[in-house]
């Protein structure tokens, strides 16, 4: 079995949004390569009061007081972003590592990406499947890239896909919203709120591939990059 | 006098008995015969034994389907509501957040008394306002406090006898468990594993409160066992605490069981201190992530089991000791039975400490069998690699059941759920969290949830992350004789009857009752919340009730008349 997040399996995603969100957050004091302030080099990748990505997160969130270094209040997205670029600002080349444009992103999202056929922002597109308006604050940019390219991969379980056949042969499809051991609550592909006694059930599958295609081939990096940018300003405020 | 005025003073003669009856002293003798006043639930896991097993049989497998809310009762205090009542002749008393008493009529709900404890503000507690109930002796409640004090009530009025302070608060230490009232003394444990406490277990003086003897769970310079707190290598490359047991943990946050015959109570031991950094804690570290075997009047101990030698994982042995008379390999046992937080179902011998069985209840990957003494041979995982149990246990706390008619043993149990787990040097600072953490939840998909302490009713962590089950294992060999699956984990406790009617809820809020034979559901009643107490059951005026907490709800069953 693969080991999981093992240290210094940043995302070039995370470590290009954590690298954005340095110039515009901690650049003014920590300097561009993170030595301005007096007997701190954050590329130097020690740090004196945190070991690990806990610690990391925790200073960066409550600060230390009476030092300058106020609290940031971040959402997980951008603390995985700043985290990376932290990790790896010795060696992250943001020159070939182009940031994308989330303008462009939302166009490409709305029009010929298609997204909206099954995905909801805000008012706008299909509530199918998960619904996006928050997803730049709960999955970070290396996530919702390998979302693009290889969605099984980054699906929830809880939004599976579900098949059900009731006794009387009526197959219903939706995703799941919630389940316990004797009901499953589901959106279905009519898209009712639907919830189902799994006694009253022929047949009741959850399914573990996405029905979501890769878009791997079919958008160019470019592309991905800025439909990243977009997915990540989509923070639900 | 008329003979109408006669009849009534014939009555209320009945009723004067009546209520001296309902209001009759709960003396040791009637604590030690506890089991056989099923209409009573006298201390926190129904008796001495820790069964968890009523005589009761009203409701049965035939009649569950029939079972009706009685009353209901509501706490104003948000948070998991882990309490046990108890139950003594009619009225119920139980804690709720965050240390307040209730007296309530066990028939009605309605209450008698409400007793608040007012907390200095300096507590400092790891998992919130927890506390799992009381202890009666007399006339007298006795409930330990989240400012490490003990307090005696009196169970008519509701007013404090005395207070004692049992440790210091913003060190870290905390009491939560339920007290255990043994002969005249009263015995508690202290919690604050998280924040690097020493910890102990002490037995006061039912009446005044004076400590009578204490027990200290990491044994200090010249003791038993300090050999196990070994001195650091010289140059070590990673971070070593030359004086590790100062701050060693091991904590005592669930209620122990008592053998009067032996004249021992059994402690479950948490986590030594950093939960998860043993590389600077060298050595087995007892008596943590151990039961320890303790005279009653002395405190002395009589022997130990370590469960998990070194404590690498946050494997609490927090678990109640369930003590049976069972057949071991055609022999009679006074046998301890043990379904522990590292995910192995135990048998040992509660004379002597003697292990008999070791078996897995779930998937176990942190060691590969046992050697012929019972010490698990450890097989610690390569680093970014999932360990079975996660974090949390193959079970936890959650009081589990014994019925001496199936001969099985019950547990909610977390299956299929892991952990990679990981640990960071931890410097001890007074009164501060000190658990070395760099653990990394095991998940299905990075980023999606994993089981933690609490949720929302979603289960947005899902059969993919872990699932619970209520299992039924032979108690004399572990083996799996049934099992209920749920689609959630559950940190329910479980009771079992007369009847062969079991109880447990789970974190989906259903309330359900089971056949103890087959595992086969008869009855459920979704109550909305996660629930997260063990049911008990008891009787008023010749009727069997079922007391259950759902979330902020304190519900009773009862059959529809």
């Amino acid at each position: 079995m693969a080991a999981q997040n093992p240290a210094g399996d940043y995302t070039q995603a995370d470590m290009a949004y954590g690298a954005r969100l340095y110039a515009a957050q901690c650049a003014t004091c920590h300097g561009p390569n993170g030595d301005m302030v007096g007997g701190v080099d954050l590329k130097s990748g020690k740090f004196r009061n945190a070991t690990t990505d806990q610690d990391l997160t925790r200073v960066i969130a409550n600060g230390f007081p009476g030092t300058g270094m106020p609290a940031f209040k971040f959402d997980p997205a951008e603390f995985a972003g700043i985290i990376a670029y932290l990790r790896n600002m010795n060696t992250f080349d943001a020159v070939s590592v182009k940031p994308g444009d989330a303008e462009r992103g939302r166009v490409l999202f709305e029009g010929r990406g298609t997204c909206t056929r099954c995905h909801r922002v805000g008012a706008k597109g299909a509530r199918v499947a998960p619904d996006l308006s928050d997803i730049g604050a709960i999955r970070n940019a290396g996530s919702l890239h390998r979302s693009l390219v290889d969605p099984t991969s980054q699906m929830m379980p809880i939004n599976r896909p579900v098949r059900a056949v009731t006794r009387d042969g009526k197959v219903i499809n939706g995703r799941r919203l919630n389940e316990d051991t004797y009901t499953v609550q589901i959106f279905d592909d009519q898209e009712r709120l639907l919830s189902l006694n799994k006694a009253d059930l022929r047949e009741f599958t959850i399914l573990t591939t996405s029905p979501m295609p890769s878009y791997k081939d079919q958008l160019s990096a470019d592309d991905l990059a800025d439909l990243v940018a977009y997915l990540l300003s989509l923070k639900g405020r | 006098m008329t003979r109408r005025t006669a009849v009534a003073c014939v009555l209320l003669g009945r009723a004067a008995f009546a209520a001296h009856r309902v209001h009759a002293q709960v003396g040791p003798a009637r604590l030690l015969d506890a089991a056989k006043e099923p209409n009573n639930w006298l201390v926190y896991s129904g008796s001495y034994f820790s069964n968890r097993h009523s005589l009761l049989n009203q409701i049965t497998p035939a009649n569950a389907r029939n079972l009706e809310l009685k009353w209901m009762y509501q706490a104003a205090v948000q948070g998991n509501w882990q309490t046990t009542p108890l139950v003594v002749d009619g009225i119920m008393y139980l804690t709720q957040r965050p240390n307040d008493v209730v007296a309530l009529d066990a028939k009605t709900g309605r209450v008698f008394w409400i007793y608040r404890h007012t907390l200095t503000p300096n507590q400092v507690v790891c998992c919130g306002a927890n506390n799992r109930g009381l202890a009666i002796l007399g006339d007298t409640l006795f409930m330990g406090t989240l400012d490490s004090h003990l307090v005696a009530i009196d169970t008519k009025s509701g007013r404090p006898i005395w207070t004692t302070k049992v440790a210091e608060s913003k060190a870290g230490y905390s009491l939560t468990l339920a007290p255990l009232a043994v002969k005249d003394k009263v015995v508690v444990g202290v919690g604050g594993g998280e924040y690097g406490i020493r910890g102990f277990v002490a037995a006061y003086d039912a009446r005044t409160g004076k400590e009578a003897w204490r027990f200290y769970t990491i044994p200090g310079p010249g003791e038993a066992g300090f050999e196990t707190w070994a001195p650091c290598p010289p140059q070590s490359p990673t971070y070593c605490d030359s004086e590790a047991w100062k701050h060693g943990g091991g904590s005592i946050w669930v209620t122990g069981s008592y053998d009067p015959e032996l004249n021992l109570t059994y402690w479950g031991v948490g986590n030594a201190g950093p939960d998860w950094n043993p590389d600077q804690r060298p050595g087995d570290n007892l008596y943590a992530d151990s039961v320890v075997a303790l005279d009653a009047d002395s405190g002395r101990l009589r022997w130990h089991y370590q469960f998990t030698p070194h404590s690498p994982y946050d494997y609490d042995s927090v678990q109640i000791p369930v003590l049976a008379d069972i057949t071991w390999n055609g022999t009679p046992v006074k046998a301890m039975l043990w379904a522990n937080r590292n995910g192995n179902f135990y048998v040992l011998e509660r004379a002597t400490g003697r292990f008999l069985v070791g078996k897995p209840f779930v998937k176990v990957n942190w060691m590969s069998a046992f050697d012929e003494r019972g010490r698990p041979i450890q097989t610690p995982q390569p680093p970014g690699q999932p360990t079975w149990p996660g974090i949390q246990g193959g079970t936890n706390w959650f009081s589990p059941s014994y019925s001496p008619r199936t001969g099985y043993f019950y547990v909610s149990a977390w299956e299929n759920y892991a952990t990679i787990f990981g640990g960071a040097p931890a410097q001890y600072e007074e009164g501060r969290n000190f658990t070395g953490n760099a653990t990394i939840p095991y998940v299905p998909v990075p980023g999606a949830p994993s089981p933690g302490l609490r949720r929302g009713p979603i289960n947005n962590w899902t059969e993919a992350a872990a699932s619970g089950a209520v299992l039924a294992l032979d108690a004399s060999t572990g083996e799996q004789k049934w099992r209920f699956p749920m689609t959630d984990v559950s940190d329910s406790g479980i009771l079992t009857t007369a009847s062969d009617v079991l109880f447990t809820g789970g974190r989906e809020g259903y309330f359900q009752a089971l056949d103890a034979r087959t595992g086969t559901l008869l009855w459920k009643a979704s109550l909305g919340a996660q629930i997260v107490n063990g049911p008990i059951t008891y009787a008023v005026d010749g009727k069997q009730y079922v007391a259950t907490i759902a979330g902020l709800s304190l519900c009773v069953f009862g059959l529809r008349e």
